[in-house]
């Protein structure tokens, strides 16, 4: 089912450079993420009593029902997650990169739109639409008498989260689709497979690195993320439980702290689960240039309901945006399936007040999603390419991050950094640039999913091709291995940019002053009173749209630059 | 070494006030910037800050928004090497634990006209550490689209909130999440003893919608319609209805009134400027700044009221009922965490089983108002004593063995963990909430 390639045993020593390379990686790790880490959740493993090491606190979270009920919703949640992301995902994915379709860039960027959901916001938007006063809702009950529960209980979570994160899995598997060689499709149809055969035995087991580093990434970001349990008023699940207890004032009690561990252990167990859910086969394939798979037409009916399947998943999917849209143009909007009135002079108070917050987001979350993918890009080389020890141990840790409570990362670096100061005098810890270090280390696991799917698909045979052609080691990768897998590193960059720019939780422990602050600091002062509900929505729209015409404009790129390789 | 700090602070303030200097703002007049961490909305810091500067040419006010949390854990982080010179918030708690650790510094304001109290509550810190420079009261916000939908009555009184009607239809913020939910609980439980308070409040959750943790999470499903009812701080509504919000809002008639303080930052780098900030607030200027709409607190000083326009309720003057008895600071401190624990262990983890047989509850009650049943009333009554027991009594509550399980590390080897101690609690409240359904199982049999 794969291409066949010769592993050929490498050589047992290794090279000075990749253990440049491998330090300095595992440097940043240590001094970004496993210190300021560690500074905070020592405490878990702390006796309250005598104040040496103990693993009590443990059989206490074990012995605790609401703890362990707490885990059971998380695991629960985030597989029904994953399951319902998959239904969204693959086939916008499959049909966007499959037939010659209209629009196929746009509804790729559409895709990844729902990962742009504003704090507070969003959840204000999707309230006044899916809950149980929400449009929906009102309607259904004048016109039917019904109530449909969409954002209730552990269902409304699931709901919400499959909308949020679907996206992990469309780029993820929509990046692997194009690197899929044509020869093997090509190969399944001349020995007779077609339709659902030639798609269920080739196009999805060869694009399953895609699929599995997307849907691990759907899993682990559900079980760890605390905001939409919290929005929806769930609070038996481990995140929002690792929150409550580590934000309550003037408590020292650590199990908030024990909670984190297990959510990082959990987490680095579900990667280790997904790695070996992809070890031991081949997925790389030697053929390129041919663009992935052959894009055909779609005729009559075929097409109608290509059409009519992708507007359904987007309009489910965009449904959050769209109200918040109506939010950022209401006047007042309450208890009605629609706004009272309509204005605009909520964008003019963003504008007038707050322009400062557009361009530091983008600035931050450029930096953050570059950094991310240098160093995604860097261990998953590093893990596939070469047999350093410790390699994999990096991957772990990177990805460790994702389980790492943003509030957790920012009191972390304000202990860590706050005592050095910069020339000027000021706190390392609250130069605008540490913020950039926060995002893009929180943001690393997608980055690093998306770069090890995207290497996973290209033969080491092409770079030793190059090699015995007598090219260097550095030479192969600028030439071959990065072209090859800048799919992948794309993916990886518009996931992390996207969710970077609307990150809050670590983002407001180190903000200092407003000019330095990003978009969501801005949007979370608006939040906090009534006449703020407009122009805070107004600069989550703003954020969408830049986000978006950012992702719009990196996939026409890459997909400027294919249909470039494929005419010479 | 912490106490030993504050000691020195509080020496070094006593002696620069009995230096002589009457005004210490004029004694030097400050410039540069100062830097007030808050959690007040824009709404409250930016016609302040225009204000403040407005009063004090040369120098600007930086304003760092922070939720209260994050904002004590960053005076916290960075107490090594302070640049912050005020704290500025609501919640009475978050100044207590930066008290606590030493945080705070000693002033003494130039307030004339301030009374040292409001009702049963005292407007400033005893030690001096901190200030009331406005105050809220606390009532009952409601949407009036979703009661006229639901066809709900106006509520009045707090035991309102109990009734049958509004079953699922109120929201409420933890006391853990919130320094003046936390006020107004311990009022309850003070004002009508330990027992009877618990059971006040057990009544009044079992019709909650939900127990949320943030405190701007009520009004923000009351101003969208998401929910009925709110428990709110005043100005949440009054700011709401600034806004055009079709919502309303009442004192019950005996209501509480929480402060909002400022405080300066031990060690802060602009002594002159934190000073002149608090003098600033509490001066008649910055009192008349918290009329506008969008703010709506309630000044400190009766004298401002003369300037407010008409229906402004003024606490001093008896437009919000006050409790009659003497609030206990001291009781209130040394429960507090035992309170907050308490609360959401019994109520906010728990609230399924405790809606779940307060509803059936109702509905028997409905259908014996119909027709009387004594032996059904009388398991009733059995259920209701079941639902309010306590694990603990008051006296416990305040003891140093339940306050050295929430103060971390302890010498104390008798103490439970915290952990322990809320396992015990939840399962208490489980097994009482059970057997209580099953006595409202058996009044229903035998109601008609």
């Amino acid at each position: 089912m794969t291409a066949a390639a010769l592993n050929i045993p490498r050589k047992p020593s290794i090279p000075l450079s990749q253990y440049l390379v491998a330090g300095s990686v595992a440097l940043f790790l240590l001094l970004f993420l496993v210190i300021p880490v560690a500074t905070v959740i020592i405490v878990a493993f702390i006796d309250p009593r005598s104040g040496g090491f103990t693993l009590v606190n443990f059989a206490d979270f074990v012995r605790n029902d609401l703890f362990r009920r707490s885990f059971g919703n998380s695991v629960y949640v985030a597989a029904m997650s994953v399951a319902w992301g998959t239904v969204f995902a693959l086939p916008l994915a499959y049909i966007t990169s499959r037939f010659q379709f209209r629009g196929a860039v746009l509804i790729q960027t559409l895709g990844v739109i729902p990962l742009i959901m504003p704090p507070f916001a969003g959840a204000v938007a999707m309230q006044l639409l899916f809950g149980r006063n929400g449009s929906f809702n009102l309607l259904l009950g004048d016109w039917f008498d019904i109530n449909v529960p969409f954002m209730e209980g552990l269902n409304g979570v699931i709901l919400l989260q499959a909308i949020h994160y679907f996206p992990f899995i469309l780029l993820n598997v929509s990046a692997a689709l194009a690197n899929i060689d044509r020869a093997m499709e090509e190969s399944a149809q001349n020995l007779g497979a077609s339709g659902f055969r030639l798609f269920g035995k080739i196009v999805f087991p060869l694009a399953m690195p895609g699929y599995v580093a997307g849907a691990s990434l759907v899993f682990i970001k559900v079980f760890d993320d605390l905001a939409t349990p919290l929005l929806l008023n769930v609070k038996d699940m481990l995140a929002p439980q690792a929150y409550l207890r580590i934000t309550s004032i003037g408590l020292s009690d650590p199990m908030g702290y024990v909670i984190s561990v297990v959510l990082i252990a959990v987490s680095i167990l579900a990667m280790w689960v997904a790695t070996l859910a992809t070890r031991g086969r081949d997925y790389a394939t030697v053929q390129r240039g041919g663009g992935g798979l052959a894009r055909r037409k779609m005729k009559g009916l075929d097409k109608l309901a290509a059409y009519g399947v992708v507007f359904l998943i987007l309009a489910l999917t965009l449904a959050p945006h769209a109200g918040l849209i109506l939010l950022s143009l209401a006047t007042v909007w309450s208890f009605s399936p629609l706004p009272d009135g309509f204005t605009m002079a909520h964008y003019g108070k963003v504008f007038a007040e707050s322009p400062q917050f557009i361009w530091n987001t983008l600035l931050y979350a450029t930096l953050a999603g570059v950094i991310s993918v240098i160093i995604g890009a860097a261990i998953a080389w590093l893990v596939q390419r070469t047999t350093i020890p410790g390699r994999q141990m990096l991957d772990y840790l990177a990805m460790g991050a994702l389980a790492v409570p943003g509030v957790v990362i920012g009191i972390g670096y304000l202990r860590t950094y706050y005592g050095v100061t910069l020339p000027s005098g000021q706190p390392l810890a609250t130069f605008w640039f540490m913020i950039v270090i926060a995002l893009a280390v929180r943001r690393l696991p997608y980055a690093l999913r998306a770069c090890t799917a995207g290497l996973q698909q290209v033969s080491p045979q092409l770079e030793e091709a190059a090699e015995s052609l007598g090219a260097t080691k550095a030479r192969t990768v600028r030439k071959i291995l990065l072209p090859l897998m800048a799919g992948g590193m794309l993916a990886g960059f518009v996931t992390a940019f996207a969710t970077a720019s609307v990150e809050l939780s670590a983002t407001m422990m180190l903000v200092q002053n407003t000019s330095d602050a990003p978009l969501a600091y801005g949007l979370y002062v608006y939040m906090q009173s009534p006449a703020g509900r407009g122009p805070g929505a107004a600069l989550g729209m703003i954020a969408v749209v830049i986000v978006g015409l950012c992702t719009y404009l990196s996939h026409w790129l890459l997909a400027r630059e294919r249909s470039g390789a494929t005419k010479h | 070494m912490p106490v030993f700090n504050r000691r020195l602070v509080v020496a070094a303030a006593a002696v620069l006030v009995l230096s002589g200097a009457p005004h210490p703002a004029i004694a030097q007049a400050p410039t540069g910037k100062v830097t007030v961490v808050t959690s007040f909305s824009k709404d409250v810091t930016d016609p302040v800050k225009k204000a403040f500067e407005t009063a004090y040419p040369g120098v600007t006010l930086e304003v760092q928004n922070r939720n209260t949390n994050a904002g004590v854990r960053f005076v916290q982080e960075t107490r090594a090497n302070n640049q912050v010179d005020l704290f500025w918030a609501s919640a009475p708690d978050a100044f207590e634990v930066l008290k606590r650790a030493g945080l705070l510094q000693a002033y003494k304001p130039n307030t004339p006209g301030i009374p040292a109290k409001l009702g049963p509550y005292s407007i400033n810190d005893p030690d001096g550490m901190f200030f009331g420079f406005a105050a809220s009261g606390y009532g009952i916000m409601w949407n009036e689209r979703y009661t006229r939908a639901n066809r709900l009555p106006d509520p009045k009184e707090w035991a309102d909130l109990g009734k049958a009607v509004y079953h699922d239809h109120v929201m409420i913020t933890t006391p853990s999440r919130s320094g003046t939910t936390h006020l107004t609980v311990e009022t309850i439980l003070q004002g009508e003893g330990w027992e009877k308070g618990w059971a006040t409040l057990k009544a009044m959750s079992g019709n909650m919608r939900s127990v949320t943790d943030r405190s701007f999470g009520v009004p923000d499903a009351v101003n969208s319609g998401q929910v009925g009812l709110g428990v709110v701080i005043d100005f949440f509504a009054f700011s709401a209805r600034a806004a055009n919000f079709p919502v309303k809002f009442v004192y019950p008639t005996v209501s509480t009134v929480v402060p909002a303080n400022v405080g300066i930052i031990a060690n802060a780098p602009n002594q002159a400027g934190a000073r002149a900030f608090v003098d600033f607030l509490l001066s008649d200027a910055g009192q008349e700044l918290l009329l506008i709409p969008a703010i709506s607190r309630l000044p400190v000083n009766p004298a401002t009221y003369a300037k407010a326009p008409d229906g402004y309720p003024n606490p001093f003057k008896g437009a919000i009922g006050l409790p009659g008895f003497q609030f206990d600071v001291g009781v209130s401190e040394r429960r507090y965490a035992a309170v907050d624990v308490l609360f959401d262990q019994l109520i906010t983890f728990n609230l399924e089983p405790l809606k779940a047989v307060t509803k059936a509850m109702h509905d028997v009650e409905a259908r014996l108002a119909r027709r009387d049943n004594p032996a059904a009333r009388a398991l009733l009554t059995e259920a209701r004593t079941l639902i309010s027991a306590m694990p603990i009594a008051g006296e416990q509550a305040a003891s140093d063995e339940v306050r050295a399980s929430f103060q971390g590390t302890t010498p104390q080897a008798k103490a439970p963990r915290q952990a322990e101690l809320e396992q015990q609690w939840s399962n208490f409240a489980k097994e009482k909430y059970a057997a209580a359904a099953a006595k409202v199982a058996e009044a229903a049999k035998l109601a008609p």
